[in-house]
């Protein structure tokens, strides 16, 4: 819960100079529980409990993890989309998180998103020019000058300008995706919130998009939340990354000290878990089978979340949270009572 | 399955589906072999055509015309009534699919559900379907299974919907199991869980599975041989191995090579394979893949005219070991890195770790 609260940057980055761009502190997001049959609300399910980051402009958060660890919902609450229950999302210095709908519109548009879902992030009814130009007309920019601006964009993200007066339906799903990125770039914006941003494109299209991700971040110094649940994704395009389980972060870090040599055993089996494209490699490997699945938010575990499903768990794991706190030589932080020691200077698998 | 012959055997398939823009033949001249106690993994994008195939191996196309031949255990499958077929189906050959919420039906228990299956086909009563349903919910590794076979589907993680699901494919012991993205809504530990058990009960029970996937990892982990399909045809096929070590068609490297790896060291970009799927409304007369294809783009005049006019047949490739085969007139050359005229033995295990950080100069 507030464990969090005693630190101070997590998985901070070492030099220390420039705030960061983003600075999310002891986020929770608290959904109102299913009425039981008597009619009674039912307790509170904690979707986020406490999740804390920093983002440096120009750099790329990967925010990891299985399906109902809170990553979308993080995610929505830094935009905004969610309200967050507590906690403090500072945007460049200013704390947003309480500001009003009128007092965020500056705001929104340094801080923009894109969707998992190309197609249903976008009006089927409204052509591209304008899909595009919304945000930008929301900002107070002209009709022509939105328009002109849209046509830059389309060229930006690798699509024909003059396709601007098309409908979404006549476009592929990478095409639609390119879109979805098109808009989120309207406003100039220097963070963008990613949602799963590939998962639903076919492996051939998956590059393209996450090439063309990378490719902005250069050349317009963008920031990126990279939230997804592929985890060969997310050590391709981050630099680094958070785990997230049951609203939590059990591991942040560099992505080196993350993928090279994790230290929650969670961590560890979600990577070894993945199946590598590659047989030989694959019959070599050892594999951490997780017992289980992941627990209810609705009825989280006692003591370390983690723990029924944690080879490792002992006494002190049923009873008590861990901190989330430096585990190993570098500034990785991980939640774990007993956390892998880092083997000297090993990276890879 | 004493027979001779293998388990399924499908030749030259082709399925057509009535649509109001014109007749699509979303498979065109599929052809494979499974045996027993083997899984061939089938890799594709979405409209590849690899989920109509299993469809139709399962005779389960309603609209559709389907030609070819199918024969499990060498019985033709194509030409059977429905009748007879229904006895085949989940008796000797069984499917699970990607979403078992809604493969399950709600209203009943999923002890129900397990029991009806293995009732129909053995004309068992209430009592004896309903032991069999608690022996197969324990088998799939459900705990407590007598007393959550009381439970309904909604009750279940999606990860235990698809132990259900398993459970009841493989109630009546069949010697096929069809497998259609049986993990892709899973999230990857619950994804370890399933693929284990399906090839603890593959070992135990030398079934024969189909794994329909699009993921190059699921196929590397599980499958003995590979068949990559692109635009509805049979893009290579290959020992497992062999397909991830020397692929020859050009659309199988390039998907090896714009994965994103989690044992990656190098930051380079990915390489993208241009371009999108092809439509299957209006099929290329040459190689679907030409529009995408940098072998056909680097060719000559008169090459690419031929790749984009003549369909390539699906022939043995150069290195044909284990029957490599491949559509492609200008297939890749057999790893170009490592200096092996000899014909590629078998495959061996140990030494095989010189994988996808690809020949530079094969593009």
């Amino acid at each position: 819960m507030s464990a969090l609260e005693t630190v101070a940057a997590p998985g901070g980055p070492a030099d220390g100079g420039a705030p960061p761009l983003l600075s999310v502190r002891d986020l929770v997001k608290t959904f109102p529980g299913r009425r039981t049959r008597g009619g009674r609300a039912g307790a509170p399910v904690r979707a986020v409990d406490g999740v804390g980051f920093d983002i440096n402009a120009g750099e790329t958060l990967g925010l990891v993890g299985e399906s109902g660890c809170g990553k979308s919902t993080t995610g929505r609450m830094i935009v905004r989309l969610l309200e967050p229950t507590s906690g403090s999302v500072t945007f460049d210095g200013r704390d947003i998180s309480h500001l009003s709908a009128r007092a965020l519109r500056p705001v929104r548009r340094h801080v923009q998103m894109v969707f998992q879902d190309p197609f249903s992030s976008l009006n089927p009814r409204q052509t591209v020019a304008r899909i595009i130009s919304d945000p930008m007309l929301a900002q107070g920019s002209g009709a022509a000058d939105a328009r002109r601006r849209a046509a830059e964009l389309m060229e930006l993200v690798g699509l024909i300008p003059e396709h601007l007066d098309r409908y979404p339906h006549e476009f592929s799903g990478g095409q639609a995706q390119r879109i979805g990125i098109a808009r989120s770039l309207a406003t100039r914006p220097r963070l963008i919130i990613a949602d799963e941003p590939v998962s639903a494109l076919d492996v051939s299209i998956q590059a393209q998009i996450v090439n063309l991700m990378e490719t902005l971040q250069r050349e317009l110094g963008l920031a990126y939340l990279f939230i997804a649940h592929d985890l060969s994704v997310v050590k391709r395009v981050c630099d680094r990354v958070a785990v997230m389980y049951l609203g939590r972060i059990v591991e942040i870090g560099h992505k080196a000290e993350v993928y090279g040599a994790p230290a929650h055993p969670y961590t560890r089996a979600l990577l070894s878990a993945v199946p590598l494209p590659d047989p030989a490699a694959e019959r070599a490997r050892e594999r951490i089978v997780l017992l289980g699945d992941p627990p209810s938010p609705a009825h989280p575990p006692a003591g370390c979340t983690f723990h029924p499903r944690c080879h490792k768990a002992r006494e002190i794991c049923r009873t008590e949270a861990p901190l989330l706190q430096i585990a190993g030589p570098g500034q990785r932080q991980a939640a774990c009572h007993f956390p892998e020691p880092a083997p000297a200077g090993r990276t890879g698998l | 399955m004493a027979a001779p012959g293998p388990l399924l055997e499908v030749r030259d398939l082709q399925v057509t589906f009535p649509t109001p823009a014109g007749p699509v033949r979303a498979v065109d001249g599929i052809g494979f072999t499974v045996e027993a106690g083997r899984t061939l993994g089938i890799v594709g994008e979405s409209g590849s055509g690899k989920s109509v195939t299993s469809l139709a191996v399962m005779g389960l196309h309603r609209d559709a015309t389907v030609s070819g031949s199918i024969a499990l255990d060498g019985r033709e499958l194509t030409a059977l009534p429905d009748r007879e077929l229904n006895r085949l189906r989940g008796r000797r050959m069984a499917m699970i699919f990607q979403d078992p919420l809604s493969s399950l039906h709600p209203y009943y228990t999923v002890g129900e559900q397990v029991a009806e299956h293995y009732r129909v086909h053995f004309k068992a009563s209430r009592a004896v379907g309903r032991r069999r349903a608690v022996e197969m919910l324990g088998e799939v590794g459900i705990p407590e299974p007598a007393r959550r076979a009381a439970d309904h589907p909604h009750q279940f993680s999606g990860g235990m919907r698809q132990r259900v699901m398993i459970a009841m494919a493989l109630a009546c012991e069949p010697d096929l199991l069809i497998a259609d993205e049986p993990t892709t809504a899973l999230d990857v530990t619950v994804q370890a869980q399933i693929l284990e058990l399906i090839a603890r009960i593959q070992a135990d029970r030398g079934l024969g599975v189909v794994m329909i996937t699009h993921d190059l990892g699921v196929v590397a982990r599980v499958a003995h041989e590979v068949l990559v399909m692109y635009g509805g045809r049979a893009a290579e096929q290959a020992p497992v191995d062999q397909l991830f070590t020397a692929p020859a068609h050009a659309y199988t490297r390039g998907l090896l090579d714009s994965l994103p790896r989690l044992d990656d060291t190098d930051d380079a970009p990915l390489r993208a394979i241009p371009g999108s799927p092809p439509s299957l409304l209006a099929p290329p007369p040459g190689c679907p893949y030409v529009p995408r294809c940098p072998r056909a783009a680097a060719g000559s005049a008169a090459e690419r005219d031929r790749c984009a006019s003549e369909r390539p047949a699906f022939g043995l490739a150069a290195s044909s070991a284990g029957g490599h085969r491949v559509a492609c007139h200008y297939p890749l050359e057999a790893v170009a890195a490592v200096p092996a005229k000899a014909p590629a033995p078998a495959p061996a295990p140990a030494p095989a770790p010189a994988p996808t950080p690809a020949p530079e100069g094969s593009r």
